[in-house]
This record gives structure tokens, sequence and C-alpha cells, in this order.
């Protein structure tokens, strides 16, 4: 695990290159407009690097597949956002489905 | 809205202690970063072993999407620096997508402010009590807040899955990234998986090349520039 001054830095540097980001369109829009090119695809970008996040965080465990109690619990979760669930709703049913699989000892 | 958002700060408070993370991690970043996805996205990458510079560059991609938000929502919190300093730093999906939702710019204004200080409050209330709760708790896998992150994440994708383009690129991407986790260290195959903006080439090329526009505007077939973005935006 990182020590304490790397945690510290990294947390730093996310900051700030994340209030650059927000302080950007703002501080800019009058004088630069974003290519619509470009947008499109930072749009889809972001959503492929958090579907990816999706799998690895829903699916595995350091380099291995995880049990099925997780990915059970994602998917009822998902399936509660399909159906225009709230937020809310969504968050709990997936916890609580895990939740219950591993207390009937499903990894 | 904010309840929800409140009880995905606890699961990340909680989360993170349980990943054995010191206390201070979740709630220093909570404040300073304050952008969920990017925030999950580090401290599972450095969980797991990862390199911190690594889960840093990952957690940047993830908030470069802040920059086209900003360009959509800039002159929705008024002018002057600490006007400006302070609604860009309260910039979340959320507030995004409810201030845009407003038909009006007066109304437009009220939501972004009232959206973005609820939520800055209840995100960071909920990963205080997060950790304060997965300290007690200790074993936090058993309350299945594991499976509630990847959850939380879908709700926020589904909206932006709309088009078969972006639908492609994703899978593609979720595929490189599973493929990959075997034997990368953790967060490159997350990186990797980026590979799948590939996959959304083809249709944008169609759309361009539409008969009826003229040869070398292939660009025409994009919005107008300014036009605010909200494809992205969940709920």
């Amino acid at each position: 695990m990182s020590t304490t001054p790397e945690l510290l830095a990294a947390t730093a540097v996310l900051a700030a290159g994340t209030f650059a980001f927000r302080l950007a369109g703002p501080a800019l829009r009058s004088r630069v407009t974003l290519p619509p090119q470009a947008e499109r695809l930072l749009n889809v970008a972001v959503v492929v690097l958090l579907a990816a996040l999706v799998a690895t965080s829903a699916l595995t465990d350091a380099h291995s597949l995880t049990g099925p109690a997780r990915p059970a619990g994602v998917a009822a979760g998902a399936l509660c956002a399909w159906r225009k669930a709230p937020f809310l709703a969504v968050v709990l049913v997936a916890a609580a489905t895990t939740a219950l699989l591993r207390l009937l000892s499903v990894p | 809205m904010c309840a929800a958002d409140a009880v995905v700060g606890v699961s990340f408070g909680t989360i993170s202690v349980g990943l054995g993370l010191p206390p201070w991690l979740p709630v220093l970043m909570s404040l300073v970063v304050f952008a969920g996805a990017a925030q999950f996205l580090f401290v599972g990458l450095v969980a797991a072993g990862g390199n911190p510079a690594a889960a840093v560059a990952a957690g940047l991609l993830v908030n470069a999407r802040h920059l086209p938000f900003g360009f959509a929502v800039g002159d929705v919190f008024g002018t002057g620096w600490p006007r400006r300093i302070a609604g860009s730093h309260l910039m979340v999906d959320e507030t995004v997508a409810f201030a845009l939702a407003q038909p009006e710019p007066a109304r437009r204004r009220t939501a972004y402010w009232l959206c973005g200080t609820g939520l800055f409050a209840a995100w960071n209330a909920g990963v205080v009590l997060g950790v304060l709760g997965g300290r007690a708790v200790g074993d936090t896998d058993s309350l299945g807040l594991d499976a509630a992150f990847p959850a939380v994440l879908v709700a926020l994708l589904l909206p932006s899955l709309r088009t078969a383009a972006t639908r492609r690129a994703a899978l593609t991407g979720m595929l490189v990234a599973l493929a990959t986790t075997a034997f990368l260290p953790a967060g490159l195959p997350v990186l990797l998986a980026l590979a799948g903006v590939a996959a959304a080439r083809p249709a944008r090329r169609d759309r361009a090349d539409r008969p009826d526009r003229p040869a070398g505007t292939g660009s025409t077939a994009a919005p107008a520039p300014g036009t605010p973005t909200t494809e992205k935006s969940p709920r």
C-alpha cells in the first residue's frame, strides 16, 4: 500500500487537475469554443471508462473473478436503474441483494 | 437526489476504510476532489496495490468530462471570480443535468446553486458517516457495499448509452478491461479500455457522409457549437 505522503500528493494532484478542468469552461468560454468533435469524443471516452470500471469492479477482485454474490447484486441494482427506479433504490437493492447472498454463504 | 448521494457517500467512506485505507483519505478527497466516480476509481486502484500516479491519471481522465460541462453551464453561476471558483467546484454530473433541465436562466441559476450546495453537504456528511460506520462494522463486505458502487455507475451510465455507437464502444471497452485484468497491474485495464472509443467511429463517419452534405463539410453533421451536451448527464 502507498505511504501517507504519496497519498497526500496524489490527492492534491487529482484535486488540482479536477478543479482546472472545472474552471476552464467558465473562465474561457467567452474566448474559446470546444470543437463539437472533441466534445463528442470526450463523451464517448467517459462512457467507455466508466463502463470498463463497472465491468472490473463488478466482476473482478485483484486479478481473478469474484464469487457470484457481488455481480448478482450489481445486476439487481442495474435492473432497478433500467426500470427507472430512484437512485436510492438502486443502491439499496444492490447492497441488500449481495448482503443477503453472503448471509446464505454465497461467496 | 441528495439522499441518494449521501448513501453513495456513506458507501464510499465505508468501502475506503474497509479496503484498509487511512480514514482521512476519503474525507479529504471528498472535500477537495468532490467527484464520486473518480474518487471510487482512485481508492479502488490504490487499495488494489496500484501505483498512485496511475490512479491519479485514471481519476483525471474520468474528470476530464468537466471540461465540456464547464462550457455548457459556464454562464449559469454568474460572473466574478468568487462565484466562478465556488460554482466550478460544485460542478458535478447531477448539478449540470439539473441546471440544464430548467428552461429559464433565473431558475437555472437557483437550481444550480441549490443542487450544488445540497449535494456537497450530503456527499461529505455521508462520507464522514461511512468512515465512522466502516470502522465500527469492520467487515464491510457483509453489508454488500461493494455491489453498491458498480450499481451506482450503471445508473449514471444508462442515459448515455442511447446511441448504438456508444454502446458498441462501451462493450468493447468492458471486454478489453476484463480480458487484461488477469495479467496487468491494477488501473491499467480500465485505461486500456479506451481503445473501445475506436468502436464508436464508423457510425460517426456514416453520419458525416450523408449524401445530402456537400463534400468537404463533414463536420456540419455535428451540433452547433455551444449546444449544451446533455447526452452524458445522468437522470
